[in-house]
């Protein structure tokens, strides 16, 4: 069997409270019991590995995947990219990186979403990608809306970006979301602040990139994503009791 | 003043809200023709070795009612206890899938096979056992669990034996329904709180 290396323990203390009384549903879907916490083992060490022949030429362009290239997606042109790297600095290469967004309106293409603003004909609203040796990853999209939402009498979301991560282990999966610089809505959302270090919330905030924009074309925000690491030790296989 | 830790933080987890469908199963949301299928539509091909299975179950939130929206992914080894990408893993078996509540009823459905036991560092051994993932709207970050089956030897599984309060152990153990099929209910939350992990 191929041995694996233990994953770093999770830090808590940087995610967000799972009760959290603000964001309403999160109370009836947060354990009350504390979590079983041990080492991690090879269930949590592997996970699955996706390749890049899976890709379409066009999944990681939310502009023009939904109609296949024969139409564009109204709203701000950006391009979104950034590397994804684990706790040890190490790029992670190879790995699947979905995103899902409103359209330019606030508006998701789902069955659920019963906001009034319009649905564009031309606009999905999903994408995806996988990092190339060095970790990097980009999309092109349009900056999702603002929206309000059912929770207390009138919050709203601030623009935001979905992102899911897998890593090269089960244990290092992450579902997060990317906000924009400048959104002072950002400060009001009760989701945002589930994460209650505001240093940890400002990692999910990402910049204004000119240098890596287009003239006449798109804007570009970086967004870094750091997974779970593993721990680096000679010392993991010992006899019993040693 | 000391050396500086060379190590990152972590990015903090957000929920993954009510359209997590859109961008992880979209022709199950409805957003078609954006990708040819959905990923993780089954962890295993025709063919697989070992015994084929059925679970069904629903989440249940601290009120008790089924949760319509919530999302799981499930990740295995193989009927010898080989993870795919592992050295002789069985090559119709890729150990992952996806897959939803039913928006109407509440209910999941994981078709697969019965994994082996998996062999651990220093000799540990896990009895067979899936590793769930769990997200939706109000979950801050994705819930850890672990589907055991009551027609197993768990006796030794040193997870398990980690549970003090034993009753607890029963909340990991899939019911056996019939022949290949089982039943396995998640409870976020009070009452019969299911045992989940960080691991």
């Amino acid at each position: 069997m191929t041995e694996t290396a233990a994953l770093m323990p999770r830090r808590r203390e940087v995610h967000p409270d799972p009760y959290y009384p603000d964001y309403k549903t999160s109370l009836t879907r947060s354990p009350s019991l504390p979590l079983l916490s041990m080492e991690s083992t090879p269930s949590e060490e592997t996970g699955p590995r996706f390749g890049h022949n899976m890709l379409g030429a066009l999944d990681n362009n939310l502009i023009s995947n939904y109609t296949q290239g024969k139409a564009l997606a109204v709203g701000e042109r950006i391009r979104v990219h950034g590397r994804v790297l684990d706790e040890t600095g190490r790029a992670v290469p190879h790995t699947l990186v979905e995103i899902w967004q409103a359209n330019a309106g606030g508006r998701y293409r789902h069955i659920k979403d019963t906001y009034f603003a319009p649905l564009d004909p031309n606009f999905g609203g999903c994408g995806r990608t996988i990092t190339d040796d060095n970790g990097y990853y980009e999309f092109m999209t349009i900056r999702p809306g603002a929206y309000p939402w059912p929770n207390r009498a009138n919050d709203w979301r601030p623009m935001h970006i979905h992102f899911s991560i897998f890593g090269h282990a089960f244990g290092q999966r992450l579902i997060s979301q990317m906000y924009f610089q400048g959104d002072p809505l950002i400060d009001l959302c009760p989701i945002a602040a589930t994460v209650r270090d505001r240093s940890q919330l400002d990692r999910l905030v990402a910049p204004l990139d000119m240098q890596n924009s287009r003239g006449m074309d798109y804007l570009a925000y970086k967004f870094d994503i750091v997974l779970r690491g593993r721990r680096q030790t000679m010392f993991e296989n010992k006899p019993e009791g040693m | 003043m000391t050396q500086h830790l060379d190590i990152l933080v972590e990015t903090p987890s957000q929920t993954a809200g009510p359209y997590v469908h859109i961008g992880c199963i979209p022709t199950f949301a409805g957003v078609e023709g954006v990708y040819p299928e959905d990923l993780g539509l089954s962890p295993i091909e025709d063919g697989a070795k070992g015994e084929v299975i059925t679970i069904v179950g629903s989440i249940y939130d601290g009120t008790g009612w089924a949760m319509r929206d919530a999302m799981l992914e499930s990740w295995q080894a193989d009927a010898a206890g080989v993870y795919p990408g592992q050295d002789g893993a069985d090559p119709r078996v890729s150990g992952f899938c996806r897959f939803a509540a039913d928006k109407d009823s509440g209910e999941f459905t994981l078709r697969t096979v019965k994994p082996g036991a998996v062999k651990g560092r220093n000799g540990q051994v896990f009895a067979p056992h899936i590793s769930i993932w769990i997200v939706a709207r109000g979950i801050n970050i994705g819930l850890s669990t672990r589907i055991y089956f009551e027609d197993e030897d768990n006796s030794a599984d040193p997870l398990l034996a980690r549970i003090e309060q034993r009753p607890r152990v029963d909340t990991l153990l899939a019911r056996k329904t019939g022949e290949g099929s089982y039943r396995f209910d998640i409870r976020l939350q009070g009452e019969g709180e299911t045992v989940f992990l960080d691991l």
